[in-house]
């Protein structure tokens, strides 16, 4: 009997996915390790792969189609083993049953002629508006337009014939016909592109996963000022002497670490919240908010409890090139095993802001950026290095106070930051 | 810089040749007592003798065939045919003898004759006078092929072309033989297969050969007053040809006219263009047109005749229509 | 003894002592015995397919190549028609490398590029092997011009069959040379079939060719071509001719071959009976018993040059096989100069 292959678990909380796209069709070879598919969680769009090695003989839920965790997807095996027919176990609506009923000969002929005749002229239409679409421009004008990624069909031409010309090309101004005006006073004509931005899967699965994370988590922000001018400093100097590995402790890194160093302090902010209990984990895997161009990603550092500051600072380098695609994927685990969260946007000049809970974690802290500031310090005023962090809490795992104590711990830690050496 | 006409030219390489070396021989009909039917060869019979300067009976086959025998066998023989038309009667001694001997006796036997012949229609010689095989000869591997546009070209090749220890056929436009140009005195050759960028512009290349550089100059003109600068390449060699000057122009250009003044079908600027449509594909900005004499035979009357002959304003239209907005 | 019927300029009929000298019949014979063994090993190629293309075979007709070419000096050329290969062996072309071209090898003497119809040796100035009907004409012509003009003392030996007289070329050139003085020496060998055409169905004038020669005033005999002697003898005073006058000369030989036209033919055209006939004349039969019966050689000379010329034939053969084929990249070689 050929292999089963389940919908598999991509998270604690996963209890369904949704098939986005099927990577190999049916009759491919299939290795152990080759992504098979698509699939979507609350939380993002992960690849699966396969644990077998054979052909996919068959796919029994197509793409589109949402499966419960463990409920059979398709079959992988030899091309001479056994595959089940007819195996329904997906959860779409059930499919009608199919009755072997013997059509009547006459109405089904007259059926089978006006469908072809209404396909015929359905083929017809289709070729007729395809000739209407073919693009005139010559051989030169379609290379610059390759070249210089514009698509011919935004084009107007004015060769003869109405062939588009290199000329035609060059011209071509791309993008919104957005025209403003350097004259006061002047009425403006200003129009924006008004077509639709459609959403990729990734974008429409953020969507899903903030909005339920606003709906079902009471979130409340607690806000410190941090005097980073200290942690600075210390990063400064380790970073002297541990150049020359190829290391490089990152302000983020330091961020990390007085995190860790906290929640270790108050592992109450390391559980999730499961209605009459909060479900502690054995560890720590703190997760790094990362933009990509598609969005937003927060894979996990695992075992980060277990990590010094250089091998944390190596680790998150490590994390943030494989995000972008350099090296190794990231791996199922990292992407949904996150256990607390950092967002960082103070390399865009903010100031501070708060994040989004990513559920089922139950706190998130927001960092802006670090910035000199004129502050008090023993009555004098002196330019000290100052950052903003904005913790934001799972009001049903703790309180206020008790994420005011969390933040002063995580704002010490840094004040003083021998400590995170530790 | 003294001024030759193009027949000039031709005699003046002729006579060199006779002159420096000893192995050069003419032979054709008409060209000694008579002076040649184009008078090329007029004043040699008296100045070089009845051994060099061979009449021969009307007998292309055998003419042309001994030229090949005599080059064989170590002369260096010239042969005039009347008219390129002519060239169909012999054309088994040019083809199967001068073209294949040396292939077929795997390089023993060398042919190093030239054969000469006036080409091309306008003067109304009718269907069998008016012809241009340069073209069919150009095909023929074995033959090296070239048609000056202009005197001081036809000296040029001519030299190249007697030096040659290959079989070459010189084309000789009869409508240029009487037009002027420049010719240096001091010597010059010009290399067989080497096309010549005749007048430098950056809107539209425009190539031709022999009696169709006049034609081409007129459409020049005309595109120069609506502002379009026309860069004119004279092909000069059909076999080999210089893919690779017409190409460099297209380059700078992005569009191509060919023409023949022989018929449009079969003619060399058919090869001209499938190259530049190959190798040159992505730098045309539009279809590359093709212009040639109609597919009829050559008819006598003044007007069919010129009416079958390619005309600039005709030429100009068609670029307009499928080239450029003119 | 031989006769010789001469035309133009003597009436009379005139016979001549030809000298015997032992070696020289020897030689005679074994060119002979030469062409006609290695004719036999190409047919035997052809049907196996290391031959291919057109293969014209020479046999019956040896007396005619090895009577006239023995006179000829190095400074002569030979330009003869398609069924070559008796001209070549008798010109004395290398066996081996003239087999390897029938084969098609890279050792064949035009590098496996001209075959059968065109073999070519320009040291021996032997000019092809042509295989255009009447193509060689012109080409002698012109030769004979250069000879002339360079004052070689050379002349041109062109060999044609019947059928190549009503090309139009024939005319032509039998009309050059003689107003130009060209020194040629035509040798007609007429075997009464251009191809499957006999004579009379194809030409105006009769049976005999050498007649015509008068009305482009060049002189003219014909000789019996399957006597290998009297075509030595007549070709000797044609080639003095042509040399001492400078002029051309016409010399027509009366043979026959005895196998078809080319391997493919199946001679519907004639009849058995005309080929026994002239079998009988088979100079390999008549030469070799004249020489027993006039006790010039004795059988034991003749099977020993029986055997050295199957040696070398077999050889020859054996050289072509073994030689290798031409690369691929040659095709484009030996176009131009």
């Amino acid at each position: 009997m050929a292999n089963e292959i389940t919908m598999p678990s991509m998270g604690a909380d996963m209890t369904e996915g949704t098939i986005v796209k099927w990577l190999k069709n049916e009759g491919d070879k299939v290795s152990k390790g080759d992504k098979l598919a698509e699939i979507e969680t609350d939380k993002t769009v992960v690849e699966m792969e396969a644990y077998n090695e054979g052909f996919l003989r068959k796919i029994t839920s197509s793409e589109g189609s949402v499966v419960k965790v463990g409920k059979i997807i398709g079959y992988i095996g030899e091309m001479d083993e056994e595959v089940p027919d007819d195996v329904q176990e997906d959860n779409s609506e059930p499919k009608a049953e199919i009755k072997n009923v013997e059509p009547e000969p006459e109405k089904t002929l007259a059926k089978d002629e006006s469908n072809n005749d209404s396909s015929k002229s359905q083929s017809l239409d289709i070729t007729l508006s395809s000739d209407s679409v073919q693009i005139k421009a010559s051989p030169m004008a379609k290379r610059l337009a390759k070249e210089k990624n514009i698509n011919l069909a935004d084009i107007n031409g004015t060769g003869p014939g109405g062939r588009i010309t290199k000329d035609d090309v060059e011209n071509h101004v791309p993008g919104p016909s957005l025209i403003s005006s350097n004259q006061l006073g002047k009425s403006q004509n200003i129009s924006l592109d008004s077509n639709d931005i459609p959403l990729n899967s990734m974008r429409q699965a953020i969507a899903r996963v903030t909005v339920r994370s606003k709906t079902e988590i009471p979130h409340f922000q607690v806000t410190v000022e941090i005097d980073m001018t200290e942690a600075m400093k210390m990063r400064a100097d380790i970073n002297e002497d541990i150049e020359k590995n190829g290391i490089k402790v990152s302000v983020n890194d330091l961020i990390l670490k007085a995190t860790i160093n906290s929640l270790l302090k108050y592992p109450k902010w390391n559980t999730s919240f499961d209605g009459d209990k909060l479900i502690s984990h054995s560890s720590i895997n703190l997760g790094i908010a990362i933009a990509l161009e598609q969005g937003l990603i927060v894979p996990a550092i695992l075992d980060a409890q277990n990590l010094d500051l250089i091998s944390l600072a190596s680790k998150s380098k490590d994390l943030g090139n494989r995000a972008r695609g350099n090296g190794d994927p990231l791996s199922n685990q990292e992407l949904t095993s996150g256990t607390f969260s950092t967002s960082n946007l103070g390399m865009f000049g903010t100031h501070s802001f708060t994040a989004i809970i990513v559920p089922p974690q139950s706190g998130i802290i927001a960092l802006g950026e670090v910035k000199k500031e004129a502050k008090v310090v023993n009555d004098d005023i002196q330019i000290r290095q100052v950052m903003y962090a904005t913790l934001s809490a799972d009001h049903r795992v703790g309180d206020g106070a008790e994420g005011a104590v969390f933040m002063k711990e995580f704002k010490d830690l840094l004040e003083k930051p021998s400590r995170l050496l530790l | 810089m003294p001024q030759l006409v193009m027949r000039e030219a031709i005699k003046k390489g002729l006579e060199e040749a006779l002159q420096n070396d000893p192995n050069v021989l003419i032979l054709g009909e008409d060209i000694g007592a008579y002076g040649g039917a184009y008078a090329v060869t007029d004043g040699f019979l008296d100045k070089f003798g009845p051994e060099r300067i061979k009449d021969t009976p009307i007998s292309e086959a055998t003419f042309i065939g001994t030229g090949i025998g005599a080059a064989s066998a170590g002369l260096r023989p010239i042969i005039e045919l009347m008219s390129i038309s002519f060239s169909l009667v012999g054309f088994d001694q040019i083809v199967n003898m001068a073209a294949n001997i040396r292939y077929m006796s795997g390089g023993q036997i060398d042919v190093p004759m030239v054969i000469r012949a006036p080409t091309g229609a306008g003067v109304q010689l009718a269907a069998t006078h008016s012809q241009s095989f340069e073209t069919w000869l150009a095909e023929v591997p074995g033959l090296y092929c070239v048609c000056p546009s202009n005197p001081k070209d036809a000296l040029g090749l001519l030299r190249t072309a007697i030096k040659d220890n290959n079989p070459v056929i010189f084309a000789e436009p009869a409508l240029l033989y009487g037009t002027k140009g420049d010719v240096p005195e001091e010597y010059y050759e010009i290399p067989l297969g080497s096309a010549s960028v005749v007048k430098k512009g950056n809107d539209i290349t425009l190539v031709s050969y022999g009696a169709g550089m006049k034609v081409i100059e007129e459409v020049s003109t005309i595109l120069d007053k609506k502002n379009i600068s026309s860069e004119i390449i004279d092909l000069r060699s059909l076999s080999p040809i210089d893919y690779a000057t017409i190409g460099e122009s297209v380059k700078k250009t992005n569009k191509l006219l060919a023409l023949d003044t022989s018929r449009r079908n079969g003619g060399i600027m058919a090869e001209v263009v499938a190259d530049v449509q190959e190798n040159f594909n992505d730098w045309l900005d539009s279809p590359i047109i093709r212009i040639g004499a109609k597919d009829v035979p050559w008819p006598y009357n003044k007007n069919l005749e010129s009416n079958a002959y390619p005309d600039p304003n005709e030429i100009v239209d068609e670029i307009n229509n499928k080239i450029l907005n003119l | 003894m031989a006769t010789l019927k001469q035309e133009k300029n003597k009436k009379t009929s005139k016979s001549s002592k030809i000298s015997i000298e032992k070696r020289e019949m020897l030689d005679i014979y074994k060119n002979m015995f030469l062409i006609r063994q290695f004719e036999l090993a190409c047919g035997e190629n052809y049907t196996k397919g290391n031959i291919r293309g057109f293969l014209h075979l020479y046999i019956g007709q040896e007396a005619t190549a090895v009577g006239s070419i023995s006179n000829l000096e190095d400074e002569d050329y030979i330009v003869t028609h398609y069924r070559d290969h008796g001209h070549a062996l008798a010109r004395g072309l290398d066996v081996n490398r003239s087999m390897a071209e029938l084969f098609g090898k890279s050792t064949g003497l035009s590098k496996g590029k001209g075959g059968s119809m065109h073999l070519f040796d320009a040291g021996k100035k032997f000019m092809g092997g042509h295989a255009i009907v009447g193509g060689q004409f012109p080409l002698a012509t012109g030769l004979a011009l250069a000879c002339q003009y360079k004052k070689t003392g050379g002349i041109v030996v062109c060999y044609f069959g019947d059928g190549s007289t009503n090309q139009g070329t024939y005319h032509e050139t039998l009309n050059l040379a003689s107003v130009w003085n060209l020194p040629i020496l035509f040798i007609l060998e007429n075997n009464k079939y251009g191809m499957g055409s006999s004579i009379d169905r194809v030409r105006a004038g009769g049976e005999d060719f050498y007649t015509g020669a008068s009305t482009y005033d060049i002189p003219a005999a014909q000789v019996n071509g399957m006597d290998v002697l009297a075509v030595k003898e007549a070709t000797k005073i044609a080639v003095e001719k042509v040399r001492q006058n400078g002029g051309p000369f016409y010399l027509e030989c009366k043979t026959f071959r005895f196998v078809g036209h080319s391997l493919a033919d199946g001679q519907k055209y004639r009849k058995t009976d005309e080929i026994k006939e002239w079998e009988k004349q088979d100079p390999l039969i008549r030469f070799p018993e004249w020489l027993l019966s006039a006790g010039i050689a004795s059988q034991k000379d003749i099977e020993k040059i029986n055997q050295e010329v199957n040696l070398i034939v077999k050889e020859s053969v054996d050289f072509a096989e073994s030689s290798s084929e031409p690369k691929n990249s040659e095709v484009y070689d030996d176009i131009y100069k």
